[in-house]
């Protein structure tokens, strides 16, 4: 292959103690047109300052309306190894668990119908694939689909569904979030593939309320874990933190949102009514503390990046529901959210978009369920739902 | 109305859009149903087969559309 395009100002990103996307760019342009061409290309971007790619348009695989994102260079005739240069989506692990023997054969398989070029994972939670040209479509997602993969979402689709490691890895997750996130893929199968919706929805799956996937911020429904009992205290490790450093007033007591713990130097205690389960404490102090009793799930709806109000977190709906095989409370809540997005949604507007034009109200007398001062609209906000008139009944006794 | 009639009406639906309005599957959905007194299931099911001959596609543009594939 022909020596690399000259890149001086994409060299400059390759200083520093960093791994470089450029070095990786050009270790492929090695031995991939594509990727020459992808190089070149951005070094032109960068001289001129603009962008010369176009997306969407007209492509994919036969019966799937997702997975594929149509990309087209806008100077062809320069660089026309990536005249079209289409991004495929494969449906990631739950979990992201994945062995070594499944990402060389991917790799195999991608260096010989692709750039060679990946992201693992893309902010979907995806396997992205960088760079394909319409040819080679159908004959990768053959030999993907022959070893037992599938394409993800995009689209006006249901977006390939995520969550954190959960159980698995971490001893703080309140629900089976791998087993939710595989449940939910095979569900709805349809909605995944074949684009039905105003617009976009995706659903994040959180063991606890740490969130080590953002759910929170991202995702249409966003499936959090959380307890409901008390937090159970270890006196003698609250002591032993204490003993290493930890400032349990400041660090803790002091950080509650709910102010719900106190701490007099000997014995720390928690007024577990008033208590949020936003995992602050039981994160710091994993030794001492644990949530006991009954596990389950925190239902939100309507995060999203911004767009057209802005960005917006997800708003409690359901405050807690039981999460266990196979799932149909679930399942037959979110059939009615997009039912209600059908019947209401405009073109291109999300889940949270509607509620917010429609109302709180609406959205719940639609899906069937009943107002709850917890369905707060951000942290430590008001309660965002708004009362008729005839159902303001004076109460006889104030 | 059995299947192939019903298929033949959402494809002739989405030739005479083509030009003028693009149409997102919950549009075909509704109006079809609505039309030949079908369930939005029952159009869904068509819509499929369609879409896995190749009669009809997906589009995307700012938004997922099905529309007749190009002429090659």
């Amino acid at each position: 292959m022909s020596e690399l395009p000259k890149t001086p100002l994409l060299d400059e990103l390759e200083k520093g103690p960093w791994p470089s996307f450029v070095t990786e760019i050009k270790k492929a342009a090695k031995k991939n047109l594509m990727a020459k061409d992808e190089l070149a290309q951005l070094e032109k971007s960068y001289t001129d300052k603009r962008g010369y790619w176009k997306h969407g348009g007209i492509v994919g695989v036969r019966g799937y309306g997702a997975g594929v994102i149509g990309r087209y260079s806008s100077l062809p005739d320069q660089f026309p190894n990536v005249a079209n240069f289409h991004t495929v989506r494969i449906n990631s692990i739950a979990g992201f668990f994945y062995t070594s023997d499944a990402i060389k054969m991917m790799c195999d398989i991608w260096d010989k119908y692709g750039s060679g070029l990946t992201n693992f994972h893309g902010s979907t939670g995806d396997i992205i694939l960088l760079g394909t040209n319409t040819e080679n479509l159908e004959p990768l997602f053959a030999e993907f689909s022959s070893r037992g993969w599938d394409l993800g979402g995009s689209g006006s689709a249901m977006r390939t569904p995520s969550c954190c490691v959960g159980p698995a890895r971490c001893e703080w997750s309140n629900i089976d979030t791998l087993d939710i996130t595989y449940s939910i893929t095979q569900e709805f199968q349809d909605e995944l593939h074949r684009p039905a919706f105003p617009y976009k929805f995706k659903f994040k799956t959180a063991g606890c309320a740490v969130d080590c996937i953002a759910s929170i911020a991202r995702a249409d429904c966003s499936i959090i874990g959380t307890w409901k009992g008390n937090i159970a205290i270890d006196q003698d490790a609250v002591k032993w933190y204490e003993k290493n450093g930890m400032n349990i007033q400041e660090e803790i007591v002091n950080r509650c949102p709910t102010k719900c713990m106190s701490y007099d130097g000997k014995t720390l205690k928690i007024n577990d009514e008033d208590c949020s389960r936003c995992m602050h404490c039981i994160a710091k102090m994993t030794k001492a503390l644990k949530p006991t009793g009954e596990r389950g799930a925190t239902i939100l709806i309507g995060s999203k990046a911004p767009f057209v109000i802005g960005a917006t977190l997800s708003w409690v709906i359901i405050p807690f529901m039981k999460m266990e095989p196979p799932y149909t409370e679930l399942k037959e809540f979110t059939r009615k959210v997009w039912e209600y997005w059908d019947e209401y949604g405009k073109n291109r507007e999300r889940i949270g978009e509607l509620i917010i034009r429609r109302g709180m109200r609406d959205f719940l007398e639609y899906v069937g369920i009943q107002p709850d001062p917890r369905m707060v609209k951000e942290p430590r906000r008001d309660p965002f739902y708004f009362w008729k008139e005839e159902e303001l009944v004076p109460n006889s006794k104030l | 109305m059995d299947k192939e009639e019903l298929k033949q009406k959402i494809y002739s639906l989405v030739e005479q859009s083509m030009g003028k309005k693009k149409l997102k599957q919950s549009d075909i959905e509704k109006k079809i149903s609505e039309e030949a007194g079908v369930t939005r299931q029952d159009v869904k099911a068509a819509l499929k087969e369609l879409i896995d001959e190749g009669k009809l596609i997906y589009t995307y543009f700012g938004g997922s559309f099905v529309e007749i594939p190009p002429k090659q």
